[in-house]
């Protein structure tokens, strides 16, 4: 399969950049990411708060069928230009990982088609080396058994 | 042995991750460990016997008790680690595809 997400880690820094094209409107790229019932869908994690407005904030959860908290995460929502830019924090609760920075770009591409580009400042470049040792911690999206779920739904 | 496949393994139980991300802020005793499960202790045990033997985790003897910690450090360069985290992202990016192309707006 294609690899239509690409991931750039310059060694020795405390970045990380992500970018991805998608088959989508610019409207509908930016749509999925402000709005809490959409995040929820693709995140695979409950939004208990979605406020994408300047000096706004998030809070993720996620529990198992008992209740147990499995992941819990939150941010604040430093600026948000409408189809353009986002920054905001990141952190999980109750982990040894700081907060991270995240400023995320949304381009419109010809052909209705956009792009994102998540740039990503962490702590300290040893925070991110942790943050990309638990890619299954960082969102515990439950991601295989998640996707199955909903592509099950779709087809 | 393929530590990289056994990791992936590891990782693709539920379970498994919970706990990896219990560990992530302290190391902890077995039972407290599952003490956070509905999950019989056996099978908590089990577990963690998994993560121990693709050295995710560590054991160390602490007086009567068995403290486990998460082995981050032993696992390999950070190169290796952008393929699992990219997969993530793809995965999750293509979700968010898929649903976008069926997205209907409300009215």
């Amino acid at each position: 399969m294609e690899r239509k997400t690409k991931v750039y880690a310059a060694e020795g820094t405390q970045d990380l950049d992500i970018t991805r094209e998608f088959d989508l409107p610019l409207e509908l790229l930016f749509k999925a990411y402000t709005e809490a019932e959409i995040v929820t869908q693709w995140m695979g994690t409950r939004v208990l708060q979605m406020e994408s407005r300047p000096q706004g904030a998030y809070r993720f959860e996620t529990t198992d069928a008992d209740g147990n908290v499995l992941f819990s995460a939150h941010g604040v929502i430093h600026d948000c230009v409408p189809e353009r830019s986002i920054t905001r924090t990141f952190e999980m609760a109750n982990t040894s990982f700081p907060a991270q920075l995240e400023f995320l770009e949304f381009e419109a591409l010809p052909g209705g088609r956009s792009k994102l580009h998540i740039h990503i400042v962490y702590r300290s470049a040893e925070d991110r080396a942790n943050a990309l040792r638990l890619p299954f911690a960082h969102g515990i999206s439950m991601a295989h058994d998640r996707l199955q779920e909903i592509v099950a739904k779709l087809t | 042995m393929n530590l990289r496949r056994d990791v992936f393994q590891a990782i693709a139980d539920p379970t498994r991750r919970a706990i990896l991300l219990l560990l992530a802020g302290q190391s902890m005793t077995a039972g407290a460990i599952a003490a956070n499960f509905d999950t019989a202790r056996p099978t908590v045990s089990r577990h963690l016997q998994i993560l121990t033997e693709c050295e995710l985790l560590s054991q160390e003897q602490n007086g009567r008790e068995v403290h486990y910690h998460l082995n981050l450090h032993k696992m390999k360069e950070i190169a290796d680690f952008i393929e699992p985290f990219r997969t993530m992202w793809d995965e999750r990016f293509n979700k968010l595809e898929a649903i976008m192309k069926n997205y209907t707006p409300k009215k």
